[in-house]
């Protein structure tokens, strides 16, 4: 297993996996608790769009996907706040029109092309180092919206209490759906457009079933995000398979593990990942019924 | 200085007018019963207060200054609804610290936890401070949520139906509570209610809404035959009145 690293290829495959499930499992905690999983799905998809207008254009697909996603997920967020149509409709309608242009796209692209492939089901020869820096660049604005995670989850929690608080939810809204569509941008050349739905929310609903609080909840998805992204791409390598079906058979596997743990040891789980008690009072009073 | 005031606050949802015109001052203290038939805009003269709804017209002041200039954490709000998603993960002293910081709390410190205890304690939900959200009844989030609206000492504190859920004994534990902070504090109530006999035992105004003002004043003046009679149209709400209040 170990020469694998030995591979350029692979080396750039496990660093884009290391970078980018770290930025999936932050975020994933928040299209987790928003319901937002058809959400991931749809972008995910409505790259496909963006990418097929660059094979098209004979460009780079990062660069044009990248534009093109954001456009749609805000277009999405824009009528989903200005119509009464709930937000999996909306979703849906964008994620079809993309789509539908995508293979437009592909259809007038003279040559064969493989490339669409790639993005479809995910590839780890294909990491260039173009898009290693694009993971970096994603991970620092992850690490650099760090102070906005306590109004995110405030938001998420309860959203109209923030509101009312005269937080700037909308702005923060449309703040996280454009971190959370490039993410998705940059992560479907490894995991695949197909499957880029679950690996942003299969760590993040792991981490959930342990988890009594928002903050071990975070934490938790993003070390098993990184755990299970590094050992899905080893197993990629060394059972030859697709890298995307790996890494989400292996986050599959960590999910029902944790599934049966809660199940079988729920009476002592809660007690490791509750809030702890700051204060002796704050003690004698938890151990209250 | 007035704690609260309206100058022709209109509220429209598309062509529907759930706020017309509403001219009204509340003096620093009041503690104010908000009354008035289903769809009166009781909940909505709250939520356009706080910001939550947009005015079609007029202007709102909160102790004199324009609602949306108010200082941080001087408006407390108690809403009919809780939009909480009650599978957050989260234990209930991390959502009223919320309420204090404003954002949610990545790790507590000692002394926000000691407020949080403290507001707790006032609504009688310290022993719940460590309990998941999702294990809290009805009643108990409405204490938990009073806690929150409470733990910044807000001047003006928004109850919509506070005591939805809650049993007959919570109820008069409830109010007991908010008489009780209101002795302690100086802070000016707004409530929503549909139970007139504690708007005529516990407030000491009655705001009568049916889309405009109806009428406002002490609720012996105003829980009088014709003004409730104005308020729904007819006089068959008025059965559990005193008779002079019936014959006002």
């Amino acid at each position: 297993m170990l020469e694998a690293l030995a591979y350029a290829f692979m080396q750039r495959a496990l660093l884009a996996g290391v970078l980018l499930s770290l930025v999936s499992g932050y975020y994933g905690v928040f299209v987790v608790q928003r319901g937002l999983s058809f959400l991931g799905s749809g972008l995910a998809h409505a790259a496909f769009g963006g990418v097929a207008l660059a094979l098209l254009l004979h460009r780079e697909p990062l660069w044009i996907a990248v534009p093109f996603t954001v456009v749609v997920a805000l277009l999405i967020s824009w009528v989903r706040d200005r119509t009464r149509l709930a937000g999996d409709v909306v979703i849906g309608i964008f994620f079809a029109l993309a789509m539908a242009l995508g293979i437009v796209f592909l259809s007038r692209v003279p040559t064969y092309t493989s490339d669409a492939f790639t993005y479809l089901f995910g590839s780890i020869l294909s990491v260039t180092p173009g898009d290693l820096a694009a993971a970096a660049l994603l991970l620092v604005l992850a690490l650099a919206s760090l102070p906005l995670w306590g109004r995110w989850a405030y938001a998420t929690a309860d959203r109209e209490a923030a509101l009312a608080d005269r937080l700037p939810v909308v702005r923060d809204d449309y703040l996280l759906a454009v971190l959370l569509t490039v993410t998705i941008v940059v992560s479907v050349k490894v995991v695949g457009i197909v499957l880029m739905s679950a690996f942003l929310v299969i760590p993040a609903a792991s981490a959930r079933l342990l988890s009594r609080s928002f903050l071990p909840m975070s934490v938790l998805s993003i070390l098993l995000s990184l755990l299970t992204a590094v050992t899905g791409l080893l197993a990629s390598y060394a059972l030859d398979l697709p890298s995307g079906s790996a890494i989400i058979l292996t986050e599959g596997a960590v999910f029902i593990f944790c599934l049966v743990l809660t199940a079988t040891a729920a009476r002592r789980l809660p007690a490791l990942f509750a809030a702890k008690p700051r204060s002796p009072s704050a003690a004698a009073d938890s151990r209250r019924p | 200085m007035a704690a609260l005031e309206t100058i022709g606050l209109t509220v429209r949802m598309d062509d529907y007018v759930a706020l017309e015109e509403l001219n009204l001052t509340v003096n620093e203290g009041s503690f104010v019963a908000v009354v008035g038939p289903n769809g009166a805009g009781k909940s909505t003269l709250l939520k356009a207060i706080l910001g939550l709804l947009p005015l079609a017209d007029g202007e709102i002041h909160v102790f004199g200054q324009p609602a949306d200039k108010a200082r941080p954490g001087s408006v407390g709000y108690v809403p009919q609804f809780k939009t909480l998603d009650r599978a957050f993960p989260a234990v209930t002293c991390e959502l009223v610290a919320s309420g204090l910081r404003q954002s949610w709390p990545a790790v507590m410190r000692r002394r926000e936890h000691e407020r949080v205890l403290e507001a707790l304690s006032l609504v009688g939900a310290a022993h719940l401070c460590h309990r998941p959200l999702g294990w809290l009844s009805g009643g108990e989030l409405q204490r938990v949520y009073l806690a929150r609206a409470i733990i910044r000492k807000p001047r003006l504190l928004l109850l919509d139906e506070p005591v939805t859920g809650i049993d007959m004994l919570g109820e008069d534990d409830m109010y007991s509570l908010l008489e009780s902070y209101l002795t302690q504090r100086e802070v000016t109530v707004l409530m929503v209610t549909h139970d007139w006999l504690a708007a005529r035992h516990h407030a000491t105004h009655a705001l009568l809404l049916n889309r405009r003002l109806i009428a406002y004043g002490p609720p012996e003046q105003t829980l009088c035959d014709s003004c409730l009679r104005e308020l729904f149209g007819h006089v068959g709400h008025t059965h559990h009145l005193a008779p002079e209040q019936r014959d006002a």
